[in-house]
């Protein structure tokens, strides 16, 4: 094997802000006084916050420091399952910070707003022909608020047939923002196991779709990384009966050229934009969540749509019955910028290739080491495969203790403990931007750490050692909660 | 995680299906989580309770048990009107871990109708569920 | 292509552990009838240098500073961005990590977390605030669920002088609920109109912005003793952060919830988005937030170390009974901000909330005594509303035509108020920015 990644250099150790500084002090240039000073009534004066005073230079200590106890996909391999933590091109950040873009006011007659809103009008193109869908929105700000999009407009769809339906599936190896979305909206998720394939039955969907559920929602390739061989059957069942297909896209990385959603029966899915299409995802966000729709429902879209009339662009209001706005202004418009610019440097083959490429590498992960980790359904994968701890359970071992010892190693461990119907879940996510030696390391590193639970397991039980901090104790964290100093 | 033979059930209280227990003290019934449920939890960090006064009819959600990662309803065994809550578990969640038929009890409940206890299980017929379920 | 490491060797070799012939092959679980055999119909990929022509073409387009000057707010507002926070703000160990899920190899988000839900506290006089929300709007329509599940009451009042993008975004989130959403009117004094809250009962919540969208700071005191006194939750909402580096905090005046924008703090305008929504709360009603929480704990040896926490509230494991379906928040914006609140600092924020007042308060007299119309007479803080003469609208366009903006025309949102407009002045508007408009509006 390889000389591990992982070693331990130099980090500081920083306080907390209001720890340093000191009154008086100043990290902000200020703009001059160009105007009398005009007291405010002091009923309406308050104290003024308490922050502390700090100069430039405390200010950019602190965050430097704070920023090297972080491990990030520009550090290293970071397989998160369901995730997708491709590299993220440094291209895309420059486009989004071109000052045309970042100071451009959402509320300025469209006139003024022009290239803003031809790029978006031609992004929702794009997303409309990769996705096989007739029309998409840019509004939803994250996957989450993509799928509750989704959810409102499968809500005025019913409505407008005059006869709202009160129930949506959800398989059991749904992402928990699929409830939470279907719940938010009304609906009561009614779950639907999936079979000893992994996948969802044609009989088990027959079985509960009625005339009072209103649609489906199906991550397409699911959660255990497979796709829904059944899903035009499946579709065909819940139209027949009057209902809604949604795909929950968050795993479209798989399928790119190879699968238009719009054509094997889905009628609405939301994309993430910082999973498919490598925005950053800013330790938590900010991503951004397009909702496409078939024709049917292109009339519920949120508003203002981007419309062209004689190569100009406008802003249009003028759909009756739409589900509303579901942001206050355009959407993540500076994490759209970065998305566009990656379909454009990217381009038809590579957007394919970049899905065989993320099917190859954990196609490859799952063969190499299926030996080692106990593999639940051992067929071929998608983008993603999930192993279980089954095989170490037996030595004492956790799943969470093979994901901490990862660390000491140099990786970000894979998704573990999800999906919920594997006991034990470790859900590797290579993506297409790694390379075959990072993910041979990657394997052998596994394999080291199989090897260790056998003969050493308190290495394991100890992990991390070379991290900033030892494991924490979340439990007085939730009994006794700290949220502010 | 405790063996099922390490797990304590006394035989001075009920045990409904959903591993609430309840016990008769004069006219009144009080209710807490039994071992196996704590167990099976692990730590809990926060346990959240009905208002004294709110009603329920036996089998009906009146109380929340959350772990870190974890989150259980329970089940009111016995119908009746919430009488006192155990305030102590605002600051100390873990009693419930630490005793579950004792401080760690959830409500006090002035039962409906008495013969529901009837429909509660033993201990004996409780362990001899959680013997077959293992 | 760069991002693509794979040399065909690579793909040759991994391909032969797999005993598969292609790429295609890797697909075979997709049935035939699934696949789509065509090429995508998208552009051919640019080099780098030719994107960057094609994307400063698009961005040279739009309407700017400094070459523009822009009168207008309402709810996006230009601030100067100290050079630090940007830089700081790229560093690749924050900007390509994931949600801080593996808290020993995420410390420097989660501090950075913990010490933005502490100053977001601080300045709105709050006990607890959350992670971060996508926007003002969507913050606000959280907080008014949260009033509802807090109470199990199922209307809620909200004030006209609620941003009105705001206000539909409300009206979309409570659509399908089946919770009732009343609007109370405004006086002609700029502030809501609360009179008809005394026949009000069973409300959940009563949202009021400060300042409102008319730029008026309204009397949070006395709107949250009304509503405490009918036992509904007091929700405190605003645009302009800023502001609260001068105004007494909702926390300090009765507000039960807090849900409004944090754009102002460190975070460019960029059409509108990405965008930071704060929602803050007291300790009592914590529980019932949605979204993360980032909490001070210990590690095994004893030493300080931070953790998401209280994540049994969350999706992912209370699923359909979640507090929210919130999962992918917008946390850098929230980095930014905390970036952004420790440059200026408690002396220098109060100072600039207080520069931008007194430049809005500069043009409001200049253009009153230009003979403009002022029609509300309430206090402001960095915006106003003005009544032009009639016909004014080719003023406007003129104005354009001449790169300055003069606000923007509040008829589309308040059809009553003809020839009204909303001005925003901030430290980024010059003196000389000011006299130019009002002798522009003079001529």
């Amino acid at each position: 094997m390889k000389e591990s990644l992982g070693a331990t250099g130099l980090i500081l150790n920083e306080p907390l802000l209001w720890e340093k500084g000191k009154k008086g002090r100043c990290g902000f240039s200020f703009p001059r006084r160009d105007v009398e000073p005009c007291p405010l009534d002091e009923e309406l004066t308050g104290e003024g916050p308490d922050f502390p005073d700090l100069s430039e230079v405390d200010v950019v200590r602190h965050y430097t420091r704070l920023a090297q106890w972080n491990f990030g996909v520009d550090t290293g391999m970071y397989p998160l399952g369901s995730c997708t933590m491709k590299y993220s091109p440094k291209t895309n950040e420059k486009q989004a910070s071109l000052p045309g873009f970042t100071g451009a006011h959402p509320l300025l007659p469209s006139s003024l707003s022009q290239g803003a809103l031809k790029m978006m009008f031609e992004f929702e193109q794009y997303l409309n022909e990769i996705t096989g869908m007739y029309a998409t929105t840019l509004q939803p700000a994250a996957g989450a608020h993509g799928e509750f999009t989704g959810m409102l407009i499968i809500y005025a769809f019913h409505k407008k047939q005059g006869a709202q339906r009160s129930k949506i599936i959800v398989p059991d190896t749904a992402h928990g923002t699929n409830p939470a979305s279907v719940s938010l909206c009304g609906f009561r998720p009614v779950p639907v196991t999936s079979n000893e394939q992994g996948i969802l039955s044609v009989e088990a969907i027959a079985e509960i779709m009625d005339q009072d559920t209103a649609g489906i929602m199906v991550t397409n390739p699911n959660t255990l990384g497979l796709f829904e061989e059944n899903i035009q059957k499946i579709a065909q069942i819940v139209h027949a009966k009057g209902g809604l297909v949604y795909c929950d896209g968050a795993n479209m990385n798989a399928v790119m050229g190879m699968v238009k959603m719009g054509n094997i029966g889905i009628d609405v899915m939301q994309l993430n934009l910082h999973k498919t299409f490598s925005t950053p995802h800013g330790g938590g966000g900010p991503g951004s969540g397009p909702v496409s729709v078939a024709k049917h429902l292109e009339p519920f879209l949120p508003v203002p749509r981007v419309v062209e009339e004689n190569n100009t662009y406008i802003l249009a209001e003028d759909y009756p019955d739409s589900i509303g706005k579901i942001s206050a202004f355009h959407g993540a418009f500076g994490v759209i910028i970065k998305a566009y610019s990656y379909i454009r440097s990217m381009g038809p083959e590579n957007l394919k290739k970049a899905s065989q490429l993320a099917v190859l590498n954990a196609n490859y992960i799952k063969e190499r080491l299926k030996g080692t980790l106990h593999l639940p359904y051992d067929r071929p994968c998608m983008h993603e495969c999930v192993f279980s701890d089954k095989h170490q359970a037996t030595q004492n071992i956790a799943t969470l203790d093979m994901a901490k010892r990862l660390m000491d190693y140099g990786f970000h461990p894979p998704t573990v403990h999800f999906p919920l119907v594997v006991p034990g879940a470790i859900m590797v996510e290579p993506t297409e931007t790694e390379s075959k030696e990072d993910i041979d390391q990657f394997i052998e590193t596994f394999k080291a750490i199989a090897s260790e639970a056998r003969e050493n397991p308190d290495l394991l039980h100890h992990a991390p050692k070379s991290c900033k901090v030892k494991r924490l104790d979340e439990v007085t964290a939730a009994r006794k909660p700290c949220l502010t100093g | 995680m405790k063996e099922i033979s390490e797990i304590y059930l006394p035989d001075d209280v009920r045990y409904a299906e959903d591993h609430e227990w309840a016990r008769l003290e004069v006219d009144k019934v009080r209710i807490g989580l039994d071992d196996y449920a704590q167990d099976q939890l692990g730590d809990i960090v926060f346990v959240e309770l009905p208002q004294v006064g709110d009603t329920f009819k036996q089998g009906e959600e009146f109380a929340t048990v959350e772990s870190v990662k974890a989150v259980c309803e329970c089940y009111l065994p016995v119908s009746g009107k919430i009488i006192a809550v155990n305030t102590a578990l605002e600051e100390s969640p873990e009693l419930v871990n630490n005793s579950p038929y004792g401080d760690g009890w959830f409500v006090e409940v002035n039962p409906g109708d008495l013969s529901e206890m009837e429909n509660l299980m033993t201990h004996v017929a409780c362990m001899e569920k959680l013997k077959g379920a293992a | 292509m760069i991002y693509l490491p794979h040399t065909d060797e690579d793909i040759f070799s991994m391909l032969q552990v797999l005993g598969a012939d292609n790429l295609d092959d890797l697909f075979s679980t997709v049935p035939e009838d699934c696949r789509f055999t065509g090429d995508l119909n998208l552009p051919e990929a640019l080099s780098e240098w030719e994107l960057n022509d094609h994307m400063s073409t698009l961005s040279n387009t739009m309407a700017v500073s400094p070459e523009y000057k822009v009168f207008v707010g309402a709810g996006s507002y230009e601030h100067f961005i100290p050079a630090s926070v940007s830089y700081l703000l790229g560093r690749s160990e924050f900007v390509t990590s994931y949600t801080p899920y593996q808290p020993e190899m995420s410390q420097g988000t989660l501090q950075a977390i913990y010490e933005y839900q502490t100053l977001a506290a601080r300045l709105l006089g709050m006990e607890v605030a959350t992670a971060s929300h996508y926007d003002g709007a969507t913050a606000l329509a959280e907080a008014l669920l949260m009033a509802v599940r807090i109470t199990k009451r199922k209307k809620v009042a909200i004030s006209s002088l609620i941003h009105p993008l705001y206000r539909r975004v409300i009206q979309t989130y409570f659509g399908p609920t089946g919770y009732e959403v009343v609007e109370l009117p405004y006086l002609n004094t700029g502030v809501t109109d609360t009179t008809g809250l005394d026949e009000m009962d069973d409300l959940a919540a009563v949202a009021i912005q400060s300042p409102n969208f008319f730029g008026c700071i309204e009397n949070l005191q006395v709107l949250g003793q009304k509503a405490h006194d009918k036992k509904t939750l007091f929700v405190a909402s605003f645009t302009e952060a800023l502001a609260y580096g001068l105004l007494k905090s909702p926390g300090s005046q009765g507000a039960d919830i807090v849900g409004g924008e944090g754009q102002s703090l460190g975070i460019p305008r960029s059409f509108g988005g990405p965008a930071l929504g704060i929602l803050a709360s007291g300790k009592k009603h914590m529980r019932s937030l949605p979204g993360r929480l980032v909490g001070k704990t210990k590690d095994l040896d004893g030493k300080t170390g931070f953790v998401l926490t209280l994540a049994t509230r969350e999706q992912h494991i209370r699923r359909e009974k979640a507090t929210s379906n919130i999962c992918t928040n917008n946390s850098l914006c929230a980095l930014a901000a905390a970036m952004y609140m420790a440059s200026v600092g408690g002396t220098g924020i109060r100072k600039l909330a207080q520069l931008n007042h007194d430049k809005a308060e500069y043009l409001k007299n200049k253009l009153k005594k230009a003979g403009v119309g002022i029609p509300f007479d309430s206090p402001t803080f960095n915006e106003f509303v003005v009544e032009f003469p009639s016909g004014f609208e080719t003023t406007h366009k003129h104005l354009l035509e001449k790169k300055i903006i003069a606000g923007l025309c509040l008829s589309p949102y308040y059809p009553e108020l003809a020839n009204h407009y909303l001005l925003c002045v901030t430290e980024t508007r010059s003196k000389n920015d000011m006299d130019t408009l009002v002798r522009e509006v003079k001529s």
